[in-house]
């Protein structure tokens, strides 16, 4: 939930509670404040017609309400002394409205000329459920009216208070550090933003450096070590061309030789993936992923027979990508390596390719990889020493250089990548 | 042959002129940049062996003063930097090849012949040993004198041989240059010894003066019987 929605939400919380109370209290003030008006009006008429009794003494014949709003009936002595006066809620058939009506009564005695008389005088009320009615809606009007402005102020002003502080979240959100970009800069004058912005300035700053440091340290280090490799590499060729060599020893040098050619794979992996990090691939152009496909998988052809591995090559559609032609092939090369040297002996590989996607499938160890893990740097999933667990990193890293998905699953018993490359088709 | 190596790194160089020694140049040596561009000015050399980053300059800019004096020597770039730009600027100043460190000795010897091959063999398309000649332009062998089919590879693998004769060829190696780098990664290389056996049968059947022979299970070496 946005901050802005959230006060938005606490307010009317607030609002719908204060004027709830508020209304309700209003209207019981309200209906006392009636009842005591018309109380006194009652009381009031009650003076008049005694008076006016003295005067004229036919109103004494007015025993049915009839067209006016009192009655008078002749009582005994007693029950007019026991008489107090009262003041109630009746309800009275009226004819205009066809129905009972609410009225106030006021029931009163009175003595004249040595008789006892029963008073009494009614006056029309609010009809209640019309007052809490209409209240009510007022009520609901002057809620949503003030919810609404709040909306409408929070909006036109709350949003343009906030704006910097959305647009430096925005600034974050793209802020790549691998791109050499500059510090953020929002035009702001309020302080807390200004703060905001410079404590992220100096996040970046020390994040750029440490990325930078690393990225720097990758590079110089493969690189500093392909001139020693190159030494150790060739001085055992040499050495192993010699003629006083024991079969014992030349085995050992051998080996070593082995484990030398895959430092050098690794060290040739990790440089790549320096200058993929480095953006040094500019070059692009359209491929046919369909042609090269194809045309790589040649080379592993024999290795394939030998491990008899049956490859399957499926084209729904031509594929046609916009890219840097090494850096195809190094994704192709390494994904069908993948596929190749995790197979099994006389596994499976299939290679689907549709109009905007590469699906490759093999068979392989009879569990399911980690789906993140899996394009880590020096994740291993098999025991294969000659494996340098970079090469699907290397895939990774080059699908983020373009911003294309590279996703692994496991079904059907086959280990498969897919690869949408829908972005730089 | 006269070969020159302009190589910084001591070890490499060494190891470089031990390798070259046994293929009979006759080898020297330039440490820097001022000493190499000494050994240009005053001498010829059928071939020279730089390295891009030098004490004292740039390799590139020896290219650049080789063009300069008119010198027209061979020239195969050695460089630890695999830049498309090194190589694209090195290869317009006149380099004839480019190889990135590390690399196998039997690629190396390969890339020099080959060179002295485009340069100066006076229109002669063929390699020649014992009685078998390998013509590089039509990818044809001929074994005393009869022609002898060769599959794409096993002419891959020959051609190398003949290029490393006497010389060890690692699997490692010969699997880079024949099935290409992407190779690299395999976990057995038991795969190459089919081809390498078809190969020996023909040019046992054909009677060739050559053979090629297992090195201790890890390359293979081209003899001459």
């Amino acid at each position: 939930m946005k901050l802005l929605n959230r006060s938005l939400f606490y307010l009317a919380l607030a609002f719908f509670f204060i004027i709830g109370i508020w209304s309700v209290l209003f209207y019981f003030n309200l209906k006392d404040e009636i009842r005591d008006s018309i109380d006194d009006g009652l009381d009031n008429n009650r003076l008049l017609i005694i008076q006016k009794v003295k005067t004229d003494s036919s109103l004494l014949e007015q025993h049915e309400f009839g067209g006016n709003n009192f009655e008078i009936r002749p009582i005994s002595k007693d029950n007019a002394l026991q008489y107090i006066d009262n003041y109630k809620d009746t309800m009275m058939y009226r004819l205009n409205e066809n129905d009972l009506e609410p009225v106030r009564i006021l029931q009163t005695a009175f003595k004249h000329s040595d008789n006892y008389y029963q008073l009494r005088i009614i006056s029309s009320l609010v009809e209640e459920d019309d007052l809490i009615e209409d209240s009510f809606w007022s009520v609901l009007w002057l809620f949503v009216i003030l919810v609404s402005s709040i909306v409408l102020v929070n909006n036109l002003i709350l949003r343009r208070l906030w704006n910097p502080f959305y647009e430096l979240l925005n600034r974050l959100k793209v802020y790549r550090l691998d791109k050499d970009e500059k510090p953020i800069y929002i035009d702001t004058k309020v302080k807390e933003f200004r703060e905001l912005q410079d404590a992220s300035n100096i996040l970046i700053r020390h994040a750029r450096e440490a990325y930078n440091s690393q990225k720097q340290f990758t590079e110089n280090a493969s690189h500093e070590l392909q001139t020693p490799l190159a030494v150790i590499g060739n001085k055992l060729e040499l050495l192993l061309e010699s003629d006083h060599l024991k079969d014992m020893d030349a085995k050992v040098i051998a080996e070593v030789i082995d484990i030398a050619n895959r430092l050098t794979r690794i060290n040739k992996a990790l440089l790549l993936l320096a200058k993929i990090e480095n953006k040094q691939f500019p070059e692009q152009e359209l491929l046919s992923l369909n042609t090269l496909t194809k045309e790589l998988s040649g080379h592993f052809e024999d290795y394939m027979e030998y491990k008899v591995i049956e490859l399957s090559f499926e084209e729904l559609a031509e594929l046609k990508v916009t890219m840097n032609t090494s850096l195809a092939e190094v994704l192709l090369v390494n994904l069908l390596k993948n596929a190749i040297f995790h197979n099994i002996h006389g596994g499976r590989i299939s290679l689907q390719l549709t109009k905007d996607t590469l699906r490759i499938c093999n068979t392989g160890s009879e569990k399911a990889l980690h789906p993140e893990k899996i394009f880590s740097r020096f994740q291993k999933f098999s025991d294969k020493s000659q494996s340098t667990g970079l090469g699907l990193a290397v895939s990774k890293a080059i699908c983020d250089f373009y911003g294309i998905k590279l996703s692994y699953d496991y079904s059907g018993n086959a280990h498969c990548f897919k690869v949408n490359f829908r972005k730089i088709i | 042959m006269k070969i020159l190596i302009i190589e910084d790194e001591k070890d490499l160089r060494e190891t470089l002129e031990a390798s070259l020694l046994k293929e009979q140049y006759v080898v020297e040596t330039a440490v820097d940049f001022d000493s190499a561009d000494e050994k240009i000015s005053v001498y010829d050399y059928d071939c020279i062996l730089l390295d891009i980053m030098l004490p004292g300059g740039s390799g590139l800019e020896i290219l650049a003063k080789l063009k300069e004096l008119g010198k027209s020597e061979n020239v195969i770039i050695i460089s630890a930097k695999n830049s498309i730009d090194d190589k694209v600027s090195g290869l317009a100043l006149g380099a004839d090849d480019y190889l990135t460190k590390p690399f196998h000795i039997a690629e190396l010897n390969a890339r020099i012949k080959s060179v002295f091959r485009r340069k100066n063999l006076d229109g002669k398309n063929t390699i020649d040993i014992g009685n078998l000649s390998l013509n590089v332009i039509d990818r044809s062998l001929l074994i005393a004198g009869e022609a002898v089919h060769l599959n794409r590879k096993e002419y891959d693998i020959l051609n190398y041989f003949l290029l490393n004769k006497n010389r060890l060829i690692t699997k490692t190696a010969l699997a880079e240059r024949v099935w290409g780098d992407q190779i690299d990664q395999t976990d057995n290389f038991d795969f190459i010894y089919y081809q390498i056996k078809n190969l020996r049968k023909k040019l046992h059947e054909s009677e060739a003066d050559v053979d090629i022979e297992s090195v201790y299970g890890v390359g293979y070496k081209l003899i001459e019987k």
